[in-house]
């Protein structure tokens, strides 16, 4: 039964892709907007889904592509499950954010070309600047905001996640088959 | 009357507070710094620890409050970012600083309870080691004047009816009741109004070239785009005073004749997204946006829109470009987007900070606006300190203020890197962010004002202001602005795209010692050529952090051309390690410690580092306990 | 008198009169300046980011003249040091990021940047290599993409999008980093480019160029077991002079003739024959059509550009095209299956060459249906350039070589077939025979000059016999997208439409040699009805070696045998790569497919319900692992949408139950026993 919820959750995004499209009324001038939308589902832009875009907006999919890899916020590649965003912008970078990201990287073992983690879990990006600047040097980890940063504590960080993780993951390895058991 | 009109009509006193505000609150900055540092955690505790204490609490301000309530409220950034949480207690003039969850019981004990100041998480200047119970005392706030900012500070960002019990939309109002499209866009014109976003172009001048095109459909666009490394004013009043955004976006569409508005914000500031986006649903709730403005007839549409990640969108025909769902590349100008804009009509592109300027000048007059100021650039601007200051964080101070006041006084002296003050440490300072330039210490009386900087090279740009101390390497510097133009180079223009590139890798020689006396002849050249002739803004200003370095910096940029050599040791390549023959043991944990096996010697004997396997890591010189490691 | 003062202003100290020139640029190139660019087409939206028409303007600094208005009264400088300098920095800096293997680059003859380079007096590029090569995409049959000597002018993807309302190419990525490419990194052939290379026509360096078979060419006739025969197209010869410094429009037929002869082709025809046969064979089918309520209108199939983009685009247009072959596949059919008789040859030894204006020839030669049992009906196809490549190869000297007349039958054309090569020629030829037909009287003026001009779309109604005929004649592919939403929408009156991709025609093909000249094209266009007015017939009914063909071949005018061999079908290439969406884990072949499609048709009609349906089903009964469902997005059948594909089987105005249903059948019958 595994797979089933891979299905519904499938069905239901591409169902979500249909009334983003309707929502701004199938006008390529949403086509911004829409890949915002469509990425915060997929959490990436999968081809085929920028394929059906395209066709729907009456567009080039050479044109969606141009616009969906233009953009920095835009991922043509699926990201990690946490996604840790470090600020290189003036401040940071003048208050050693390199060094944080060095550790973290050598940490997960990514690198600028190849920023996602094998097993999924991790991806590492730089930011131009997030406006926190007075809490320099900033690291963004899922959307919080991590202030006054040192190498250690965001390895730290790091190793804190991946402890829930592997309860997580232990937790669904004990539960599989209890589950299976409710199933037959 | 419904709740608008009630609203909009409460009189106004002189500093556009009503009566009715004067209610004793607790506010807890709720900007991007303290919210990450947990402040909402301390709204919470508030909440309830006001509440346990008997003490009655109100969340929404109402016209029939009672003394004895206490309106506990989050605003916007209050600039002084890294000292949150920022708590203010009102009227009673409080500022506390890095307020923790567990400070809470005792500051209402204390305070809202008893009266008294919580001594302790009061702001202790550094100079003078005194306590600063508000912001009158405090260097930091003391000094500036806040204008835009104090209302972000202090108003509720997700309240309308706060902002409108503040004389909110009241500007408004008159635009679309009492005045006239080219009225509007004379005062504006004659409050000396400079777009706050860069190039300083006066706004009732825009203004007046989109009023007088003849078209049925035109647009006004806020451009909250704010990409410049190291700056956030914009976010500040986004996500602090969203309805001045809106209200100045109202007037600026009533001067040009349009009906359909939109804030593009940045999309790295979330924050500021969704307070943009309440504060509209908040206008149209109450009628403000909508059909039949004010009683007019007219309606009026504001849309949010979120960036998706290009620094280049700042740039206006970029930005229509991106807004248009097109690849945010400029196209050449003329036409300018005044004549031809957003679907090939009329549009006017304007700053958050200059739209926050607007509701002022339209209530108190251009008069007033100009007393404040310098006469070719009037009113306040807002600078980003940041770096090797003191106290960094939003800084608002008219234009004429010297840079010795803004470093030294409001920024409390230059540090070194561990944020202790270095009183001779001042070296530079960066201005108008990576399209600006640096100012010396002989520019430390410069009065700062569009004409001023514009003739020292430099820009008053969206406000960037990076302190640098003397440990700074100003070539590093300039390929740090360097490496980020070229990075966000829309790739468009063959100078902007390959110029920036080749201008990164001349540096780059520079830095690591592969330059000679054609580099720095070929740098000036090459920064030059793109300056003139690349196509947009982004591309003209890109050699400016260079060419600017290259001429207050000279000697040290020559120093590590032909001494191979960086005075701050920042630049690795230039480092020659050697090991000090007299002071070294011959103990062996510099050898331990090299990765690379540069190192050779016998025991107790003086060792060795080979130059040409050494990869200047500094990892000996760590190592070493007597520091006998020198060059690095 | 009364004398109106003219806006002017001054270029270099002269003063030059303003004429509603279209920017400044236009002006200083008026001027007899040949200002530098290299993003700048007339025809072609301003981009302004070469950075190389800088020029300077009292009072204004340094600007683009490309993006600014001709105003009176400016004093403009077109060179000064620090304008030279970085026009200069600007040469350089392309180079530096350039594939500089020159002088085996395709285009090293005619390339502007090494031209640019020359003439700026670029001696060494002061900044280092940030060259980094990708490798070629060759996957088009037309034409080449080398994103090694692309310096990101955007001509070809403004062409392709404002010119051609294609868009298969398009800018990607940012910075330096920016590439022109078809979408997510494909492949040429792979999407939908529809091979006119025009893009190639535009591009200033060799980044987009004619793919060559020359080589392949010099294999057929180095070997003596073949009997190489050779046609060439009408606008060929009103091109290949500008090859060898002659003026465009030149018409070089008889030297052509005989360095073809030189080259060693055995038989030298042209196409202009089987083009007098297509406008008999069109203008049948037309009056046909006509006549007998048949589907009109009738659009012209002579242009494998505007075919291919009919069947992306249109395909429910595709009973609209006319099915006749265009002159080349006629040609190659006809010979292939008349000359092994008369020459005493083996088919396969039969080796056909065109020679065309076009790129799109090479991939129409390479359609399945032009060819008999694997053996294509045209074995390759030149374009001009190419041809003028083999000449220049040999060291033939083209001015010296005496004119020579082509072989017989096939080498026997009349005015009309010649006029092919212009927008609007196969209109008038086809006028001509139908004029004719029609009245069944002899026509004196046979030309219709309605039909004759250079606007991207034009319109003439012309009375036949008491009968009116609407015409519309249109180049540029944008312009057909126009013209053909109107007959979908069945909104249009129109009788015949001539649809040609090129800009002008054929003569305009990017097979031709690449000019930079701006009239290049109506010289050319000259040159083909100047080549009509000295021939003494003009009408393809006139051809007796036509006649003669049918008469002792095809048999009658649209019979049986012409039409297997003058004519064809069409397919529908909607999707040029199918993509579809799977909405379930699928793992192994074993699968039951199912494809719903979610086009805007079936969506319309609930398309969505049938898929949530299928999927609920799924998931209720277990059945994930041994279906795989997918959203897929027009399977073509509009028009009896919701459309569902279970195993390759349609499943029309399809429901949920329905599906369902069918489903069961087929797992049922699946389900080993």
């Amino acid at each position: 039964m595994a797979s089933m919820p891979i299905v519904v959750d499938r069905a239901e995004k591409f169902e979500k892709v249909v009334s983003i499209l309707d929502h701004y009324s199938r006008r390529p001038s949403g086509l911004i907007p829409i890949l915002q939308a469509i990425q915060h589902e997929y959490q990436y832009l999968p081809e085929e889904v920028l394929t059906y875009v395209a066709t729907s907006l009456d567009v080039p999919p050479a044109r969606v592509y141009g616009v969906a890899t233009f953009y920095a916020h835009f991922a043509l590649e699926p990201k990690g499950k946490h996604v840790i965003r470090i600020c290189d912008g003036t401040a940071c970078h003048v208050k050693q954010s390199l060094p944080v990201l060095n550790a973290l990287r050598e940490k997960l073992g990514t690198t600028e070309k190849s920023a996602t983690t094998a097993d999924m879990l991790f991806t590492i990006e730089t930011v131009a600047c997030l406006g926190a600047c007075g809490l320099a040097p900033v690291v963004v980890i899922d959307e919080q905001v991590y202030g006054q940063i040192t190498p250690q504590r965001a390895v730290a960080l790091v190793d804190e996640i991946k402890a829930t993780e592997a309860g997580l993951a232990s937790a669904l390895e004990t539960e599989q088959p209890s589950a299976e058991v409710v199933n037959e | 009357m419904n709740n608008t009109e009630a609203l909009t009509s409460t009189p106004v006193n002189g500093h556009g507070i009503s009566t009715l505000a004067q209610v004793r609150r607790v506010i807890i900055c709720a900007g991007t710094g303290c919210m990450a540092n947990g402040a909402m955690k301390v709204f919470e505790q508030f909440k309830s620890e006001i509440a346990g204490a008997g003490l009655k609490v109100i969340l929404e301000l109402r016209a029939e409050a009672t003394s004895d309530e206490i309106r506990l409220s989050k605003s916007g950034c209050q600039g002084f970012c890294q000292m949150g949480p920022l708590v203010s207690v009102v009227p009673d003039g409080i500022l506390y600083t890095k307020v923790r969850k567990e400070d809470v019981a005792e500051i209402v004990q204390t305070t809202l309870a008893g009266n008294q100041v919580v001594e302790r998480l009061l702001y202790k200047d550094p100079a003078t080691r005194k306590s600063c119970q508000g912001i009158e005392d405090n260097p930091f706030y003391a000094r500036q004047s806040r204008f835009v900012l104090h209302e972000c500070g202090f108003l509720d960002p997700e309240d309308i009816h706060e902002f409108m019990l503040h004389g909110g939309y009241q500007a408004a109002r008159k635009a679309f009741v009492e005045m006239a499209p080219e009225e509007i866009c004379k005062t504006i014109l004659d409050s000396g109004l400079r777009g706050r976003g860069g190039g300083g172009f006066p706004t009732g001048r825009k203004w007046e070239a989109a009023r007088i095109q003849n078209s049925t459909k035109k647009y006004v666009i806020c451009n909250g785009d704010e990409g410049d490394p190291g700056v956030f004013m914009n976010r500040s009043v986004m996500e602090g005073n969203p309805h001045s955004v809106i209200e100045g976006l109202m007037i600026a569409a009533r001067a040009i004749g349009a009906n359909e508005t939109l804030v593009y914000v940045r999309a790295e500031y979330p924050l500021a997204v969704e307070r943009m986006r309440n504060a509209v649903a908040a206008a149209e709730r109450e009628g403000i946006l909508g059909k039949n403005v004010f009683g007019t007839g007219l309606s009026m549409k504001c849309e949010v829109m979120e960036g998706a990640g290009a620094f280049v969108c700042g740039e206006e025909t970029a930005m229509i470009a991106s807004i248009e769902g097109q690849r945010g590349m400029p196209r050449p100008k003329p036409p300018f987007p005044a004549q031809s804009g957003l679907w090939g009509k009329p549009t006017i592109i304007n700053n958050v900070e200059t739209l926050a300027h607007v509701c002022r000048i339209l209530n108190e007059g251009p008069e007033v606006f100009k007393q404040i100021g310098t006469k070719e650039s009037p009113g306040t601007k807002t600078f980003a300190l940041t770096g090797h200051v003191s106290n960094t964080g939003l800084v608002e101070v008219p234009f004429g203020t010297t840079l010795r006041e803004i470093v030294y006084n409001i920024g409390g002296g230059v540090t070194d890197d561990a944020g202790k003050i270095w009183k001779t440490g001042f070296k530079a300072v960066q201005i108008g962010g990576p399209s600006g330039g640096c100012l010396t210490e002989e520019h430390l009386d410069l009065p700062l004002a569009y004409e001023s900087l514009r003739a020292v090279g430099a820009m008053v740009g969206s406000g960037g202001l990076v302190a640098m101390n003397q440990g700074t390497c100003m070539v590093s510097i300039a390929r740090f602005f360097m490496e980020f133009t070229q990075r966000e180079s829309c790739g468009k223009c063959v100078l902007c795209r390959e110029g920036t590139r080749q201008l990164l890798a001349l540096l780059d020689d520079v830095i690591e010692g592969r330059a000679d006396q054609n580099t720095l002849a070929l740098l000036d050249k090459l920064g030059r050529a793109v300056q003139i002739g690349s196509l947009c803004g982004l591309g003209k200003t890109a050699p400016n952090p260079v060419l600017s370095t290259m001429r207050y910096f000279r000697k040290e940029y020559e120093e590590h051309v032909f001494e191979k050599k960086c005075r701050t040791g920042r630049c690795k390549a230039l480092l020659s390690p050697e090991i000090n023959q007299v002071k070294c043991k011959g103990c062996g944990l510099c050898i331990k410690a090299c990765p690379t096996g540069a190192i050779t010697g016998e025991k107790k004997q003086p060792h060795h580092i080979n130059p040409e396997l050494c990869i200047k890591c500094g990892a000996c010189a760590t190592a070493c306990k007597i520091h006998a490691v020198e060059g690095i | 008198m009364n004398q109106v003062t003219q806006p002017t202003l001054t270029i270099d100290g002269k003063t030059v009169l303003i004429e509603g020139e279209r920017n400044l640029l236009e002006l200083v190139r008026k001027a007899n300046i040949d200002l530098p660019t290299f993003c700048y087409h007339s025809e072609l939206s301003v981009y302004g980011a070469c950075r190389l028409c800088l020029v300077q303007i009292e009072g204004r600094g340094i600007q683009g003249a490309c993006s600014t208005p001709a105003e009176p009264g400016l004093k403009v400088l077109t060179t000064t040091p620090e304008i030279r300098e970085i026009r200069k920095i600007a040469v350089e800096l392309l180079l530096a990021n350039h594939d500089q293997s020159c002088p085996t680059c395709s285009r090293s003859a005619n390339c502007q940047l090494q031209s640019l380079a020359l003439r700026l007096g670029v001696k060494k590029v002061r900044f280092k290599s940030v060259h980094t090569p990708v490798p070629l995409d060759e996957s088009s049959p037309s034409l080449v993409r080398d994103p090694n000597k692309c310096v990101l002018c955007g001509d070809c993807v403004r062409m392709c999008a404002e010119i051609q309302g294609i868009g298969a190419i398009d800018f990607a990525h940012r910075g330096h980093e920016v590439s022109v490419q078809p979408a997510f990194g494909k492949l040429l052939g792979d999407v939908e480019c529809v091979n006119c290379g025009q893009c190639a026509s535009v591009c200033p360096t060799g980044a987009l160029t004619v793919k060559s078979e020359v080589d392949q060419v010099w294999d057929l006739l180095a070997d003596p077991k073949n009997t190489v025969v050779v046609q060439i197209a009408p606008a060929v010869r009103v091109g290949l002079g500008e090859c060898f410094g002659l003026k465009p429009g030149e018409i070089t037929t008889g030297r052509i003739v005989a360095a073809l002869k030189n080259l060693g082709f055995d038989q030298i025809y042209d196409t202009s024959f089987a083009a007098d046969l297509t406008v008999i064979e069109e203008g049948t089918e037309f009056l046909e059509r006509k006549t007998n309520g048949g589907t009109l209108p009738m659009f012209t199939s002579c242009c494998p550009g505007w075919v291919k983009y009919a069947e992306q685009y249109f395909p429910e247009l595709l009973p609209n095209l006319s099915t006749c072959r265009s002159p080349q596949a006629m040609f190659g059919s006809l010979v292939k299956a008349m000359l092994p008789d008369q020459l005493k040859v083996e088919r396969k030894n039969l080796k056909v060459v065109a020679i065309m204006p076009c790129t799109a020839k090479k991939f129409e030669a390479q359609r399945p249906e032009m060819s008999v049992d694997g053996d294509p009906d045209v074995d390759h196809v030149l374009t001009t350039q190419e041809l003028a490549q083999m000449i220049q190869s040999a060291g033939i000297i083209f001015d010296s070589l005496q004119p020579e007349s082509f072989d017989m039958p096939f080498g026997f054309y009349t005015g009309a077939g010649v006029i092919f090569g212009n927008s609007g020629g196969v209109m008038e030829a086809v006028l001509r025979y139908a004029a004719e037909k029609v009245t069944g009287k002899k026509l004196d003026n046979v030309e219709f000059d309605q039909v004759r001009g250079d606007s991207g779309l034009r319109e003439a109604t012309i009375e036949v016999n008491g009968t009116e005929l609407k015409l519309a004649v249109v180049h540029g592919l944008r312009n057909a997208r126009v013209v053909a939403e109107q007959v979908r929408a069945g909104k249009s009156h129109y009788d015949l439409i001539e649809v040609m991709a090129c800009p002008g025609g054929c003569i305009g093909g990017a097979g031709q040699p690449v000019t930079t000249s701006t009239n290049a094209r109506a010289l050319r266009t000259k040159g083909l009805y100047h080549a009509d007015k000295m021939l003494q017939l003009h009408k393809s009914q006139d051809n007796v070696f036509i006649t003669e063909c049918y008469a002792k071949f095809l048999g009658e005018i649209g019979g049986e045998k012409a039409h297997h061999l003058l004519h064809t079908s069409y397919q529908s290439r909607r999707r040029i790569a199918d993509e579809s969406l799977s909405l379930t884990q699928v793992q192994g072949n074993e699968k039951t497919k199912v494809s719903v499609c979610l086009g805007t048709n079936c969506f319309l009609e609930g398309s969505q319900d049938v898929l949530n349906g299928v999927l609920r089903h799924a998931e209720q009964n277990g059945l994930e692992g041994r279906i795989d469902v997918r959203a897929g997005f027009c399977f073509e059948k509009c028009e009896s949408g919701p459309n569902v594909m279970i195993d390759g089987e349609y499943v029309h105005h399809c429901t949920a139950a329905k599906a369902i249903e069918e489903l069961n059948s087929r797992i049922e019958v699946d389900k080993p026993a």
